[in-house]
């Protein structure tokens, strides 16, 4: 069974310049009845789109802007994903577009559960994204190129290097299986049972 | 080699370890619940393949059971129901034991794994909840896990996993009369941020911790992720076992001689190195409330909170109605929640009965008392706390995560301030526009009988 591969891609960027967006922003929890997968994606920052009518959009959330319909990364600050373990955060994002997420930081559970569905997270130094958000700002149509192979994320013609997980690196290019990886040490996981 | 015990429980627990893979980590205890489960499970069945232990794997409904009429169908929510059936479905499918709310044992899936002896030192512990670092109070390695990771470990019983780096969080010193362990850990959030953990285990160590009962250290460890850690241990002594001893079967005294021998091995050796070290007096330590939208917004009762800075705080600031520069003491609030994995055991109830008691909550607050589970509430009872709460004008709730998440219809309407005795203030959490106050059980119950915000030391 494979996992979702991530495509490298060239995108607009939709920035959301706030630190530590926790996973309540991003799917509150009053969405986390669901027994499936889909359909998280139109309540993706519910609470920071609509007004409490949960119908009337925000129009200043980035969501909302016209300029930045279509862009399939986020563009975000320090600490994304802080809070709960929801796996509805990524199966939010990803249902709404987005193939990746730039920031200076990702939280730890968040970090897991994207690799898992193929959403690539993309570390770069706080210098470089606040450049980015200048210049997201100026102009929204500018595009980000991001190349998992050679691990880089282009930049108004300039390459930044990011790192990454060997592991996840592989999953993600490849759509490794981790639960079929495991398996495939199913002696050792046996030896260890057996000595314990 | 000196060895810190995070690492002495990581390298007890590998099934195969390679260099430029992830280990392997076999897990000892598995605890679920109806949230993050159901799409694991389908992803189970879609690959045809069995729960590989399910005698290592409890389960429970906590996050979206209603705290009040639970029995009369259909709730009000449908889709929580749904949920909740289909969990003792795959529970009953799988063959894996469930305490379901006709369960003496039910309850708040964090509060339930100590009351039953399975949570034990040296254990790796996982659940799809991030408040599973709670267990690490027994010196135990546990941290929450997503629904792809829960079907991984239901799959292999084990998980890919990269080795953190480690933490002393040490508390020298003796507490304060009236300052409590939730104190504690909100003082260490403020002083490493929220994102200040993030790559680490915590190990919390000094005397101020050892001098900790087991509940007030599964609070602490129970925030650890609210400091971005994965994970916060407390290596074990003869509290943990004075604890464990009552809850835990043996076949004989030598199995019991021998148990609690290993049990007490659990430690960091002597010298052995840590990646950082931070280390707080406890007699600095004041009575903590947060005024903004993170966990490490806080401020101690005699301080005033930030007046402007960074756009993160003013807007924090606005959402919570609050003036820079102001202090917390005597800010107004409107509902009180004492409950949630952090602070729903007994020890926090009797806390909060010992100040609430012969008073009446401030006229217009409503508060809720949810206790963590069955037990909890049926030895509340036993010991009559329930009715302090009841003459008091509080409401007497059935166990659950209730107001912590709000999953349930137990909310704080917009606008209102909560003095709440759970983990998290973020933006909405206890309800859309609902301004969420964290503290300990004292001062939230300080908090109910004032209608505001007042200082738990002078009730000690």
């Amino acid at each position: 069974m494979k996992s979702s591969q991530f495509k490298d891609l060239t995108s607009a960027l939709a920035p959301l310049m706030r630190d530590n967006v926790d996973t309540d922003q991003i799917i509150p929890a009053r969405f986390l009845t669901a027994t499936d997968k889909k359909g998280f994606g139109k309540r993706l920052f519910m609470d920071l789109r609509y007004e409490e009518d949960g119908k009337t959009p925000k129009p200043d959330f980035v969501l909302n802007q016209k300029k930045y319909k279509g862009a399939k990364i986020l563009l975000a600050h320090e600490n994304f994903g802080c809070g709960s373990s929801r796996e509805h955060a990524p199966w939010a994002i990803i249902g709404a577009g987005f193939n990746a997420i730039i920031a200076i930081s990702f939280a730890d559970i968040f970090r897991n559960n994207s690799a898992k569905n193929g959403l690539l997270l993309v570390e770069l130094p706080k210098k470089i994204i606040d450049m980015m958000h200048a210049d997201v700002e100026r102009n929204p149509k500018e595009k980000a190129s991001i190349n998992l192979e050679k691990q880089t994320c282009a930049w108004k013609g300039q390459a930044h290097i990011f790192a990454i997980n060997p592991f996840v690196k592989k999953c993600l290019v490849e759509g490794l299986d981790d639960i079929g990886y495991t398996l495939s040490f199913a002696n050792d996981i046996r030896a260890f049972e057996h000595r314990q | 080699m000196r060895k810190t015990l995070y690492e002495k429980l990581w390298d007890a627990h590998v099934v195969r370890e390679v260099k430029g893979e992830p280990t392997i980590l076999y897990i000892d205890l598995h605890l679920i619940h109806e949230v993050t489960t159901p799409q694991a499970f389908t992803g189970l069945a879609n690959r045809k393949l069995p729960v590989r232990r399910t005698d290592l794997t409890i389960a429970t409904m906590d996050h979206s059971v209603p705290s009040a009429n639970r029995k009369k169908l259909p709730w009000p929510d449908v889709m929580a129901q749904k949920q909740v059936e289909m969990l003792a479905e795959n529970c009953k499918k799988y063959g894996i034991t469930l305490y379901d709310l006709d369960s003496k044992h039910q309850g708040i899936v964090h509060v339930i794994g100590p009351e039953l002896g399975l949570t034990q030192p040296g254990k790796t512990i996982v659940c799809g909840d991030s408040h599973t670092s709670t267990h690490g109070a027994f010196g135990a390695l546990a941290f929450g896990i997503g629904t792809s990771e829960v079907e991984h470990v239901l799959a292999t019983q084990c998980l890919l996993q990269n080795k953190t780096k480690t933490m002393a969080v040490t508390i020298n010193g003796e507490l304060k009369p009236g300052v409590y362990s939730k104190d504690i850990i909100l003082r260490i959030i403020h002083e490493l941020g929220i994102a200040g953990g993030i790559g680490y285990t915590f190990e919390y160590r000094g005397s101020a911790i050892r001098a900790l009962s087991m509940e007030a250290r599964m609070t602490i460890c129970n925030m650890s992720i609210e400091a971005g850690a994965r994970a916060g241990i407390i290596a074990p002594d003869q509290t943990t076992i004075d604890y464990l001893e009552k809850r835990v079967k043996f076949k004989n005294d030598n199995e019991k001689k021998k148990t609690i021998a290993k049990w007490l091995s659990w430690n960091t050796d002597e010298g052995a190195k840590f990646d950082k070290e931070i280390i707080i007096d406890a007699d600095t330590i004041e009575p903590m409330v947060t005024w903004g939208t993170n966990p490490g917004m806080s401020v101690g009762i005699t301080k005033n909170i930030p007046d402007g800075g960074s756009e993160d705080i003013k807007k924090a600031l606005e959402y919570m109605g609050l003036k820079g520069g102001q202090m917390m003491r005597g800010q107004k609030i409107d509902y009180v929640f004492l409950g949630s994995c952090t602070n729903s055991r007994i020890e926090d109830l009797r806390i909060e009965a010992s100040i609430i008691k012969g008073k009446k909550i401030a006229s217009g607050v409503t508060a809720f008392v949810v206790p963590g589970s069955y037990e909890v509430k049926h030895k509340a009872e036993e010991e009559g706390l329930h009715k302090i709460f009841l003459d008091a004008g509080c409401e007497w709730r059935e166990p659950g995560c209730s107001m912590c998440i709000g999953m349930n219809g137990d909310l704080v309407p917009s606008g209102k301030y909560c003095a709440s005795t759970s983990n998290r203030n973020f933006i909405g959490r206890q309800g859309r526009g609902a301004r969420t106050l964290l503290m300990s059980p004292a001062m939230a119950a300080v908090a109910a009988i004032l209608g505001a915000v007042g200082d738990s030391r002078n009730y000690a």
